[in-house]
């Protein structure tokens, strides 16, 4: 089920040229707030869960993971490179599921490690703030990688899509909606993230066996479904 | 000499059996539309384009839902202004923009790379300098198109505004004032936008990374800024809170209309920048606007690319 050739070109696209500048340039930005924040104010349960919460895990996540989930699959099949890795004998099911490891391990890696050294420069994680937001991010990590590379197979305008879930349909439905919130990556997460802290400064709106029957629904039927479309891919010519 | 003679003699006498035989080609002498008249065509293109008319249908799905999600809170504002005889719209015209950023964001981000990302992949950018246009008519064009559409997506709703303002018989000198501030910001946010769009977009011909790029860069700055400005604000830090507001484009937007366009500022505790401050917002506003034309203008110096 794991291919390491293709694991490793995919790394090689993931984390060459300029996309790795962006990955990195993220997490980076987190931490100087996060050093910014804690001069400002000193150590703050409150403030850190504010920044961990709204910062890291609402926008920066799911950024992240747009960009792994779709880099991971997408370029290639814009670009029509993709023949050439569908012409070898490689089972397609086997070419989505070793792309999904790489994009949940760039993921994870430029998501929940800042978020991890954030939590502790902000409150040295008092109350269990810094891991249960960094549980957070390594959950939702797996499945916004395995939605946005589900999203570059169907789609050649994955990006966009990826954006407008991330920001429209988490961000503002979410905040409007309370029903959208039950179908939210972020929020799903947060019910992991609620169970580890313990404490009432980190909380959803999703009950802990929900969220962890959705994630895994989520992720294995994206994944299965990511090979089915790569079985069947037709490749389309430049609009 | 004595051995080059002969093959002198040999050219010379093919030379008297070439004949360049005239067919019939004819040169063009018709009228020459020039410089400008390209540059308005490429102008004209790439705001067309920038709404998808032109192209594939389903490259007109995206823009024109997000006009159409930009204009349709506007009209249930003017319905329910026109039914409840409301004094008073429920949103400010200088406000509007600011709550619909992300669709302004996702806009700049899925337009701004297909605008110039696609002419770098296909390399056809030397062609457009094959013709009689240069850097800067090619650079004025793109900038002005993007600007253009971003003002159509952007101010459409506050025509709706407006003219529903104006059918619910509201106050006409007020609202004249405030639909014309309401233009004068999405004027400068519509050309602040496409400048940052357009230069991250130009860096790279993968159109998927420049979305992403500038998507990064419009909603990463925004969600810093306003967290550090939430808790600059519960800090009761509050004389910190415009300053952080320089760091991300559209609370730019928000302090030059809140210093000078009359709006009511959207930072934590409503606390804008004063006129002092609003100065070095108009200030930066105008040199980011400055400095994104003189990169474009950098980047596309070099035709071969």
């Amino acid at each position: 089920m794991y291919d390491p050739t293709v694991a490793r070109l995919t790394y090689r696209a993931l984390l060459g040229r300029r996309r790795a500048l962006i990955l990195g340039a993220l997490p980076l930005l987190l931490i100087v707030i996060s050093v910014a924040v804690r001069g400002f104010s000193g150590a703050d349960d409150q403030v850190a869960a504010d920044v961990l919460g709204g910062f890291a895990l609402a926008t920066m996540v799911p950024i992240i993971g747009v960009i792994a989930g779709t880099g991971a699959i997408g370029p290639e099949i814009d670009d029509g490179s993709v023949v050439y890795l569908l012409s070898k004998p490689v089972k397609r099911p086997t070419i989505i599921f070793t792309k999904l490891i790489v994009a949940i391990a760039v993921t994870m890696v430029f998501s929940a490690v800042p978020t991890l050294v954030a939590g502790l420069i902000l409150n040295g994680n008092g109350q269990q703030i810094a891991v249960a937001y960094t549980v957070a991010a390594l959950v939702a990590s797996i499945a916004y990688a395995a939605v946005f590379l589900l999203l570059g197979t169907v789609t050649r305008h994955a990006v966009v899509f990826g954006l407008v879930y991330a920001l429209v349909w988490e961000a503002l439905f979410g905040s409007l909606v309370s029903g959208a919130r039950t179908l939210s990556v972020q929020q799903w997460a947060l019910a992991v993230a609620q169970k580890v802290a313990g404490g009432d400064l980190v909380t959803s709106d999703v009950g802990l066996p929900t969220a962890v029957i959705l994630l895994a629904a989520v992720t294995a039927g994206a994944t299965w479904y990511a090979g089915q479309k790569l079985r069947t891919l037709k490749l389309a010519g430049e609009e | 000499m004595a051995v080059e003679q002969p093959q002198a003699q040999a050219m010379a006498r093919a030379g008297e059996q070439t004949r360049i035989h005239d067919i019939g080609y004819r040169s063009y002498d018709g009228p020459r539309l020039g410089r400008a008249y390209a540059r308005r065509s490429l102008y004209s293109q790439s705001l067309r384009g920038a709404y998808g008319l032109g192209r594939s249908a389903k490259s007109k799905v995206l823009p024109m839902l997000l006009f159409v999600v930009m204009c349709v809170p506007a009209l249930i504002m003017v319905a329910v202004a026109v039914t409840t005889k409301a004094n008073d719209l429920p949103v400010d015209y200088t406000r509007y923009a600011v709550i619909m950023q992300a669709m302004i964001s996702l806009y700049v981000a899925s337009q701004a790379p297909q605008s110039v990302s696609r002419d770098l992949r296909f390399k056809t950018v030397p062609l457009y300098f094959s013709r009689p246009i240069e850097t800067a008519d090619y650079v004025r064009a793109k900038y002005a198109a993007l600007a253009s559409a971003l003002f159509i997506l952007t101010a459409a709703p506050l025509l709706v505004l407006y003219v529903g303002a104006l059918l619910a018989k509201l106050d006409f000198t007020d609202q004249t004032k405030g639909f014309a501030q309401g233009l004068v910001s999405v004027a400068l946010l519509s050309l602040l936008f496409a400048g940052i769009g357009l230069v991250i977009a130009a860096v790279t011909p993968r159109r998927g990374f420049g979305i992403a790029a500038v998507i990064a860069v419009l909603t990463i700055s925004y969600g810093a800024v306003s967290t550090l400005q939430a808790i600059a604000d519960a800090q009761t830090n509050t004389e910190a809170v415009p300053w952080i507001g320089l760091f991300s484009p559209i609370t730019l937007i928000d302090g030059v209309q809140t210093a000078f366009l009359g709006a009511s500022s959207s930072f934590p505790g409503a606390v804008g920048p004063g006129t002092g401050e609003g100065v070095v917002y108009a200030l930066v506003v105008l040199g980011l606007i400055a400095a994104s034309y003189g990169l474009l203008m950098r980047r596309y110096r070099k035709v071969g690319l």
